[in-house]
């Protein structure tokens, strides 16, 4: 079974907030959840299928009961920032399985105001006690790591990360929300303190509060629909690990999920018009560039050189809002805001500066976890086909 | 004790009690499993190698090289936030494992890629010993 075209994004709403201490994580959901059901022209009495990370409360019950829904399919896969890549696949299959119609997939957090609504595990799971007693420092020490060895493979430079948040950071100009708005240069990113080398403060995405949510319909429900809806052509998703201590630092999840997801979809990295790749760390989007096959192993620093990735005119536009890196990063995961940036794209709705001209294919690529240790990564292809 | 580094205790759990009792003893013990022969990082009772459950202790000789490393400058975990610049590496150990660890005895802007290094091991106090890395 594939699921090219048997499900559409419908709806698609990013928070518009950064820091939003005057709300629970619980709270934000829903007001995203409305955001998205809005966009679409549906209501909540319309969902059937939910689905949400570990963090918004027991499973996906908690935020069913409060959102007052009744579905015939739950799912709260967990993979970290990729979740939501991972449910838009899985909402597809299920709506192309009969399970589901209108699928709603929320996603919310406080990290700039507050702890995460995570509780700590009552015991610490295995890896963790041979991880967490030498002084990681949260997800940018595993980045660092592979940061350095890709350096020191394949000769990749700090520079050439730069032009990473460079491009990011030229596309946030345009994004009124963006929590970063102001352009930088390659020597201001160089010039910002170093937090784990070899990355810089600048190589980091911000930290934010906020959220974002889609709904993912089916081609009857999306053809009574006035609202433009984006096409799911395919998706592949994988747990990338360590294989039992053999961990390569150099290639992310991506080498799994994105052959898969490029052949449901039928079409070829050639083919994208437009890329939405998690930007985590600027060695995230090097790495992914790399294992979806835009270039070859290695090859991802020289690749975004001379303004690969700028919109409107390069060879690979990507994060056309501004990315985690500016402007927004709620909750600590970067998949959903990468799922909205591509739905704007495909509808033809980004910032006019940054709007990619006949912009017909789209890839959205989520990274959970840390490259560092064991990652969650999944590869989303849209298309600009109204159902 | 390496320099200003915390000595933070682990977590034990059952099957990997031998585990840290060796390290107390200066001595890193490896999972090693008795049908396919693979060697096991971190340790488990099972192989997930060729997934059999006949898995037995064997003894590291503490040697390896440094396959990644970062000097950490800034971070908010207790008791190292005030301990920058460290290192945290990876260590590959001559049996193949690599392993996630500190780089010690050195200035941290020493530490290269491929450098030879063997391990140290730090009093927990609660029975364990924290392995670290130290330029052989």
């Amino acid at each position: 079974m594939s699921i090219r075209g048997a499900a559409f994004i419908a709806g698609a709403f990013e928070h518009p907030r950064r820091e939003i201490p005057d709300r629970s994580t619980y709270q934000i959901h829903a007001e995203v959840a409305a955001g998205a059901l809005a966009d679409a022209g549906l209501s909540v009495s319309d969902v059937d299928g939910y689905f949400c990370d570990s963090s918004a409360g027991f499973g996906p019950l908690s935020m069913v009961d409060y959102l007052g829904l009744h579905c015939t399919h739950v799912d709260s896969t967990e993979t970290g920032g990729s979740s939501y890549v991972v449910h838009v696949g899985h909402a597809a299959e299920a709506i192309a399985a009969g399970k589901c119609r209108v699928a709603l997939i929320t996603m919310a957090g406080r990290p700039r105001s507050a702890a995460t609504a995570r509780r700590p595990p009552t015991e610490p799971s295995p890896d963790a006690v041979f991880e967490g007693l030498w002084g990681m420092s949260g997800a940018v020490t595993g980045y660092a790591l592979a940061a350095q060895r890709h350096m020191h493979e394949f000769g990749t430079t700090s520079a050439q990360l730069a032009e990473v948040k460079v491009a990011a950071s030229l596309h946030a100009r345009h994004n009124p929300n963006a929590f970063l708005p102001k352009a930088v240069t390659v020597d201001e990113v160089l010039d910002s303190p170093m937090i784990s080398s070899p990355l810089h403060r600048q190589d980091c995405c911000v930290v934010t509060d906020g959220g974002g949510a889609v709904v993912v319909v089916s081609p009857e429900v999306a053809r009574q629909l006035e609202r433009t809806t984006v096409k799911v052509l395919g998706h592949g998703e994988t747990v990338k690990h360590a294989e039992a201590g053999r961990l390569d630092l150099t290639y992310t999840g991506a080498v799994v999920s994105g052959p898969r997801a490029f052949e449901e979809a039928g079409v070829t990295p050639s083919d994208v018009d437009y890329a939405s790749i998690y930007d985590s760390f600027t060695i995230t989007v090097i790495e992914t560039l790399e294992d979806l096959g835009f270039c070859e192993k290695g090859e991802g620093g020289r690749f975004v050189l001379d303004g690969t990735l700028v919109a409107p005119a390069g060879r690979l536009p990507f994060n056309t809002d501004g990315g985690g890196l500016c402007n927004n990063h709620p909750s600590n995961r970067g998949g959903m805001t990468r799922i909205v940036e591509a739905v704007r794209q495909l509808r033809g709705e980004a910032h006019p500066a940054v709007q990619v001209p006949d912009c017909a294919i789209g890839v959205v690529h989520g990274t959970g976890g840390s490259i560092g240790t064991r990652m969650g990564s999944s590869t989303l292809l849209l298309g600009r086909e109204d159902a | 004790m390496s320099g200003a580094l915390p000595v933070p205790a682990p977590a034990v759990f059952p099957e990997t009690a031998p585990f840290w009792e060796a390290t107390a003893r200066g001595k890193l013990l490896l999972s090693r499993c008795e049908d396919c022969g693979a060697v096991i990082w971190y340790p488990r009772p099972l192989c997930p190698a060729c997934g059999r459950p006949r898995v037995s202790w064997v003894e590291a000789s503490g040697r390896g090289s440094v396959y990644s490393f970062t000097v950490v400058h800034r971070n908010a975990v207790d008791g190292y936030r005030e301990a920058v610049p460290y290192v945290v590496a990876y260590v590959e150990l001559e049996e193949g494992p690599r392993v996630l660890t500190n780089i010690v005895g050195c200035d941290p802007e020493a530490v290269t890629i491929g450098m030879p290094v063997s391990a140290t091991f730090d009093d927990t106090g609660h029975g364990s010993a924290l392995f670290r890395f130290r330029p052989a």
